[in-house]
């Protein structure tokens, strides 16, 4: 599997400025050394709770927001594995230079506020498209449709604006909009929870074609544990600007190796009946990120805490084909939760 | 089982500029004594407008046109059956929050920010038990063992007293306007706090005598929810109406939240209503649910059939279309959208949408009727498959 995405250490912290003289009294530490590589035509899910640094790392990697620290590297498509450019040092304008522009885009939570009212849906498709090659306006609008036909959208809704949609209509929008610059890589930041269920499943399913026919790498950020079983390939957990477990969906939901995943994946309501399950429910709230507790951030909550996890912060470490985590008792879990939470098991009830 | 509550053909209409919006088209169901009933749909379909209905909240431009809603109160020999759209308004204050209370969605909302949460909790110790209060508080003050020297015993006891009988009476409100002399609440004030106190900690709140004094800024938004929950259960409610209550938390949290709400339900209120749009809360916390479409009630199971085995074609579609744990291959999904109110299509309003779709359903509403043994539907098609034979 070749590279997309490479991120090394990356941080971001955020000042809180206080006084009159607007001292930095103290920062929010929403990323704090982030190691994750991205394959190319990939879907990696991205879940945690909110305020945990989700949204910031889709944000940081397309350069939305400067990274405090550590490196965003992209590996080309064609290229030998050493020949990657820094995203982080890049100035903005020399995003052409390296033939970048358009390659890392991104679809936000609301369509509601991310599409500008003011301007027809011509207008919005069209604008990433002339930001990189000069075309007539004949042939921009044929592109223009194209885009629209991909999406389930139809040419009669070229000179609307965005008011005049529903809500998945307005998604579907908004993903034109990401694929109109011929992108490779796409940061989809809870596209769906906006959305009705019955919408939601139509724009999941779009996402799904067009990574496909178009070969896209897809970066899903969103708290539905759910949704990301459904559309993603390998999924990252985070929790307080770490990732506390990475890999492959299917390993994630059979085999969590880190509580507090375990955690997670037994809090999902599941939609079917008659689903006994042992149920972990964690106690108190996420801390604050402007001073997470020293040693695993997750020891505040984490039932089976030891001395060691207060003192000594758990390194990311591979332990199986793809399967990295970060828990000092990551060999032992398995006595401590009881197996096979998440399948049906009249005998453990709570 | 007995009912507890009743809404038989409940009509609210919004009257805006671009014409009338039908929110509830002749909704009735029926939540039954220590019941769990879930209501379910996607949004402006109508689930918040019919607890808000129920309550008597419905802000303008929207009225309740007609129905009937009926609580059945007391014990079950002289069960009272009454009808609260007939009601004054003063009966219904004093029943929210009384007998039926509502946990609202946004907890940011629902909290005033500029009063303490203890204070809030209290205010409805304060609304609603002023009586049994002022009562306990006048006992003690005659208790024999109280023999501190208090100068303003006799004045308090005096007070208390005539509070105990009428909390309302006209002496007691001017007094209330006179600076000092106003302090005779005090005591009261006090006990309300004491008792918020000890209901925010049975919630499950650490140190609840320090999250008393704090702001609704000052806490996180879990335990702002729980703090909606307190004040929603300071008085012992019958029927609790729980609005989309774990919406807007995260997993572990909405976890937690869940699981109070069931714990709650074993030993304190008996009813709840719970509003959702989440098919994996109703599945996991309800006894009985409700299917919503377009302002009409499309299905009512108990749980387990309607998961297991539904019959409307909306129902199906929206069950195919979430994401599930064990689930391989596409996710099926309901073409089109939601239709808009104000201009709803005829006949059945999911027919555009349904792939079932008979002549019938293009111009007749169809009626909820009862297809199996307290399974009730409505659905041309699922009434004609019944016909023929097709379901036993």
């Amino acid at each position: 599997m070749k590279k997309i995405l490479e991120l090394q250490d990356l941080k971001k912290h955020y000042p809180i400025q206080k006084g009159v003289f607007r001292r930095t009294g103290s920062t929010i530490k929403a990323l704090d050394g982030i190691d994750l590589d991205i394959y190319r035509g990939e879907c990696l899910g991205l879940v945690g709770e909110s305020g945990c640094g989700k949204t910031t790392t889709g944000k940081v990697i397309i350069r939305l927001a400067s990274p405090t620290g550590g490196r965003v590297y992209y590996h080309r498509e064609m290229g030998n594995p050493d020949d990657r450019v820094d995203i982080t040092g890049l100035k903005k304008s020399s995003f052409k230079k390296h033939h970048l522009q358009g390659k890392l885009q991104m679809v936000f939570q609301d369509p509601a506020s991310s599409l500008n009212p003011r301007m027809l849906v011509k207008q919005i498709i069209a604008e990433p498209i002339k930001a990189k090659v000069r075309l007539k306006s004949r042939v921009l609008e044929d592109r223009v449709i194209a885009l629209l036909n991909r999406v389930g959208l139809t040419e009669d809704h070229l000179f609307r604006y965005p008011h005049e949609f529903s809500g998945g209509q307005r998604q579907r929008i908004a993903v034109a909009r990401a694929i109109a610059a011929d992108p490779e890589f796409i940061v989809l930041d809870e596209p769906t929870s906006a959305l009705d269920v019955s919408v939601q499943s139509q724009i999941l399913n779009l996402l799904k074609t067009i990574q496909k026919t178009l070969g896209l790498t897809y970066l899903f950020v969103t708290h539905h544990l759910l949704v990301v079983k459904y559309i993603s390939d390998r999924t990252a957990v985070m929790y307080l600007g770490k990732i506390m477990e990475v890999a492959s969906t299917a390993d994630l939901f059979s085999t969590p190796l880190h509580p507090y995943t375990h955690a997670l994946l037994s809090g999902i309501p599941i939609p079917e009946v008659g689903r006994k399950k042992h149920r972990m429910i964690l106690s108190g709230d996420v801390p604050s990120p402007a001073n997470p507790p020293p040693g695993c951030r997750f020891h505040t909550r984490c039932p089976f805490v030891l001395d060691r996890c207060r003192a000594e912060e758990p390194a990311l470490v591979k332990v199986g084909k793809g399967h990295r985590v970060a828990c000092h008792r990551q060999h032992e879990i398995d006595l401590l939760i009881p197996k096979n939470h998440n399948h049906p098991n009249p005998e453990i009830s709570h | 089982m007995t009912k507890l509550l009743e809404t038989i053909d409940l009509k609210t209409h919004f009257y805006t500029y671009e014409g009338v919006v039908k929110a509830l088209n002749k909704v009735s169901l029926v939540i039954d004594q220590g019941q769990t009933f879930g209501l379910v749909g996607e949004s402006g379909c109508g689930k918040s407008v019919t607890a808000h209905s129920i309550m008597r909240i419905i802000q303008e431009p929207g009225r309740i046109e007609g129905g009937k809603v009926i609580i059945y109160l007391g014990e079950k020999s002289q069960c009272a059956s009454i009808d609260l759209l007939q009601q004054s308004e003063a009966y219904m204050e004093g029943l929210r929050g009384n007998q039926i209370s509502m946990i609202f969605q946004e907890p940011n909302a629902a909290l005033n920010p500029i009063m303490r949460v203890g204070d809030q909790v209290g205010e409805s110790f304060l609304f609603h038990r002023k009586k049994e209060m002022c009562k306990k508080i006048f006992e003690a003050l005659c208790a024999p063992k109280n023999n501190r020297f208090h100068p303003l015993k006799k004045f308090q006891q005096i007070v208390y007293r005539s509070a105990a009988r009428n909390p309302d009476a006209f002496v007691l409100r001017t007094m209330d306007m006179i600076p000092l002399i106003r302090r005779w609440q005090n005591r009261l004030k006090k006990e309300a706090k004491r008792r918020a106190i000890e209901i925010v900690g049975r919630l499950g709140i650490p140190h609840p005598d320090q999250i008393v004094e704090q702001y609704p800024h000052q806490l996180s938004g879990g335990m702002k929810q729980r703090i909606v929950i307190a004040i929603a259960l300071a008085c012992n409610p019958t029927l609790l109406i729980a609005d989309e209550a774990t919406s807007n938390l995260d997993v572990t949290i909405q976890a937690q939240i869940l699981d109070l709400l069931a714990q709650l339900k074993r030993e304190a209120i008996s009813s709840i209503l719970l509003i959702t749009h989440d098919l994996g809360v109703v599945a996991e916390t309800c006894d009985r649910v409700g299917v919503m479409y377009a302002g009409n009630i499309v299905e009512v199971a108990d749980v387990k059939d309607l998961f297991e085995r539904p019959l409307h074609p909306y129902t199906m579609a929206l069950l195919d279309a979430v994401p599930k744990l064990s689930m391989e291959g596409k996710l099926k999904s309901i073409k089109g959208n939601v239709p808009n109110l104000g201009f709803p299509p005829p006949g059945c309003r999911f027919h555009p949408r349904c792939s079932y779709t008979i002549d019938v359903c293009r111009e007749l509403l169809p009626e909820l009727i009862e297809i199996e043994n307290n399974h009730l539907t409505a659905c041309h098609w699922v009434m004609e498959r019944k016909k023929t034979g097709r379901i036993s």
